[in-house]
């Protein structure tokens, strides 16, 4: 059996849903829109706005006439709107990556998957500060012409979900049948639970707590300064010329260790050398572990803006979702009106289960329709995308209770 | 348990009044809740073990948090729930006094329903083959069952007078009919329900 981190990273392709297949939705092509401009900004939680904002999304499926079929979909760190479904044209929007492998949640979302798009119509959108579609710090700057780089404003999670309501608005969306995310993304789904009681029925946060531990913090301080230190990185001004590749790779290296947890990786390399026999007596890539990682880190380069990391891992940091209550999770928790599905996995030790099922029982603490469940895997965070079956399974009984 | 004996069942439902919080403990499927929260608007939580049947309570629509009861239930508030079910649950946590305790502290009440070991037929057929029971209630061979803690009604009213527990009702199933527990027939009911609080919170 092929090992499902193989298909995490793309190396095999043998269990993706192909393009004209039942299961897949098939070519997508990302749409963009312009949701703040000059008279209409969007006014950030830093207290400074910005305008103008450009937002990638694509959907899947169809709208219902009712319009309460919406399911908003909600990606990760290094994630874009192409949650399902084969790009058309890689190429054209410069991610010839896309072109070997499906959207980043094609195992949920299709025809009669967890994410049924012959009942639901499924939106996922950049995020703002990202590198792929929506404005980021490589957009240019209005003021100067010339892309923001550190000149871009600090965002937040919080910002993320307003710009997401304008995008429900110009959808001509009320109220989503649900929200849904992973790690930052499942974040994203608690802050709309808690920013838009009134517009969410019902929240699907995964692998996801209410803020993130202070070891996620101290990860996430190291990666920024591997880029920052870069010789490249030159202030973040950087585009156009040489770019901060070495510290973007071992950012991202060390994001990577934080996904697996001890026993994925022992199953994974277990100890293996490269060469298959043993110690070459050199300080090279000697270990497979130490392969995969940095493959995982030359690849990341390839597709993802170093400026984009650090932001974005800001967002991650700054995110608590008991901001609502004044610091106090459970006054927080009492906003939500819709009903909440919280999926934590057993060996997650960046987004803890016990942090999940303290999350679960603040909402409980206040009455809501919380349910949890702790998924036993063994892949770590990377589990989200890897129980597929496990987590559609919750899913699919949550969505559609009998 | 899988037996297909509701009386338990139905006795929960017509005892908790219109529109109270109910957590059960071991929820099952959730059908209980289910039947409690469409029936009569009662606000109810379940905790459940087995992660197959978290689903199933979820695809129910009854809210269920995945947690083992011999954890406690650290992080629910004293007295947050009107009442505190334990349908046939019991016998198969491996802390059973503590379960009891928590139950005692996040419910004004609690439900505990069980199979009754004392049992005459249970007995009878200890004394007769020298082979762990197999009846209708317990239906388990020795190795299988989930119900690791047997024990009887009696043991049951020992343990609430030693922890000063009122027993505010007491039910017996009899196999065919059900009736209010009486201490002197004790040993031909084949399941016991009885509905308890502390003295200090009444």
């Amino acid at each position: 059996m092929s090992d499902p981190l193989d298909a995490f990273t793309g190396k095999s392709d043998t269990k993706f849903d192909a393009p004209g297949t039942a299961r897949s939705v098939g070519w997508t092509a990302p749409e963009k829109v312009r949701l703040a401009d000059e008279r209409n900004p969007l006014p950030l939680d830093c207290g400074r706005t910005i305008a103008p904002v450009d937002v990638e999304y694509e959907t899947y499926g169809r709208l219902n006439q009712k319009r309460d079929n919406a399911i908003l979909i909600l990606h990760a760190l290094s994630g874009d709107a192409h949650a399902a479904g084969w790009l058309s044209d890689p190429d054209g929007l410069g991610r010839p990556w896309l072109k070997s492998r499906p959207g980043w949640w094609d195992n949920m979302i299709g025809p009669g998957k967890a994410f049924d798009t012959t009942k639901y119509f499924v939106i996922c959108s950049n995020i703002l500060g990202s590198c792929y579609g929506s404005t980021g710090p490589s957009s240019p700057d209005p003021e100067t012409g010339r892309p923001y780089g550190l000149r871009f404003p600090v965002v937040t999670v919080g910002d993320w979900v307003r710009l997401q309501a304008r995008l429900v608005d110009h959808l001509g969306i009320r109220r989503l049948f649900a929200v849904a995310g992973g790690s930052l993304g499942g974040q994203q789904a608690l802050e709309w639970a808690l920013a838009y009681p009134d517009r969410v029925e019902s929240a699907i946060i995964i692998a996801a707590t209410a803020r993130l531990s202070d070891q996620g913090l101290a990860f996430n301080a190291v990666a920024r300064q591997a880029i920052t230190t870069d010789p490249c990185f030159n202030g973040g001004n950087y585009y156009g010329g040489a770019t901060p590749d070495r510290g973007l790779a071992v950012a991202r290296m060390l994001g990577h260790i934080t996904y697996l947890s001890e026993i994925s990786m022992r199953r994974k390399f277990g100890r293996r050398f490269c060469n298959g026999y043993g110690p070459g007596f050199q300080l090279g890539v000697e270990f497979e572990v130490e392969g995969y990682l940095r493959h995982q880190g030359e690849a990341f380069v390839e597709r993802f803006d170093a400026n984009s990391y650090l932001y974005i891992t800001r967002a991650a940091d700054y995110y608590d979702a008991a901001k609502w209550g004044d610091g106090d999770l459970d006054r927080a928790c009492r906003r939500i009106q819709s009903k909440a599905l919280l999926v934590s996995f057993s060996s997650d030790w960046l987004y803890p289960p016990a942090q999940m099922k303290e999350l679960a029982l603040a909402m409980g603490r206040g009455r809501k329709r919380v349910s949890y469940a702790n998924i036993s895997s063994s892949y770590g965070h990377d589990a989200f995308l890897l129980e597929v079956e496990k987590l559609a399974h919750l899913v699919r009984c949550f969505l559609e209770k009998r | 348990m899988a037996n297909g004996n509701r009386f338990d069942h139905e006795i929960i439902y017509g005892l908790i009044p219109g529109g109270a919080t109910v957590l059960d403990l071991g929820c099952g499927d959730g059908e209980l809740l289910m039947s409690l929260i469409e029936g009569k608007g009662v606000r109810g939580l379940g905790i459940e073990k087995d992660i197959d049947r978290v689903a199933e309570t979820i695809s129910r629509g009854v809210p269920v948090l995945h947690a083992d009861l011999d954890e406690g239930l650290a992080g629910l508030p004293d007295r947050h729930f009107d009442y505190v079910v334990l349908e046939k649950t019991l016998q198969a946590v491996n802390r059973p006094l503590f379960v009891l305790e928590e139950m005692l502290r996040v419910g004004a009440a609690g439900i505990v329903s069980f199979p009754n070991f004392g049992h005459w037929q249970v007995i009878s057929s200890l004394l007769l083959t020298g082979k762990m029971p197999v009846t209708p209630i317990l239906p388990y061979q020795w190795h299988d069952t989930p119900n690791i803690h047997l024990f009887t009604a009696r043991d049951f009213l020992d343990w609430a007078e030693e922890k000063r527990v009122k027993i505010v009702q007491g039910f017996s199933w009899y196999g065919d009919r059900a009736a209010p527990f009486s201490e002197e027939c004790f040993s031909l009911a084949e399941e016991v329900l009885f509905v308890v609080s502390r003295y200090d919170q009444e």
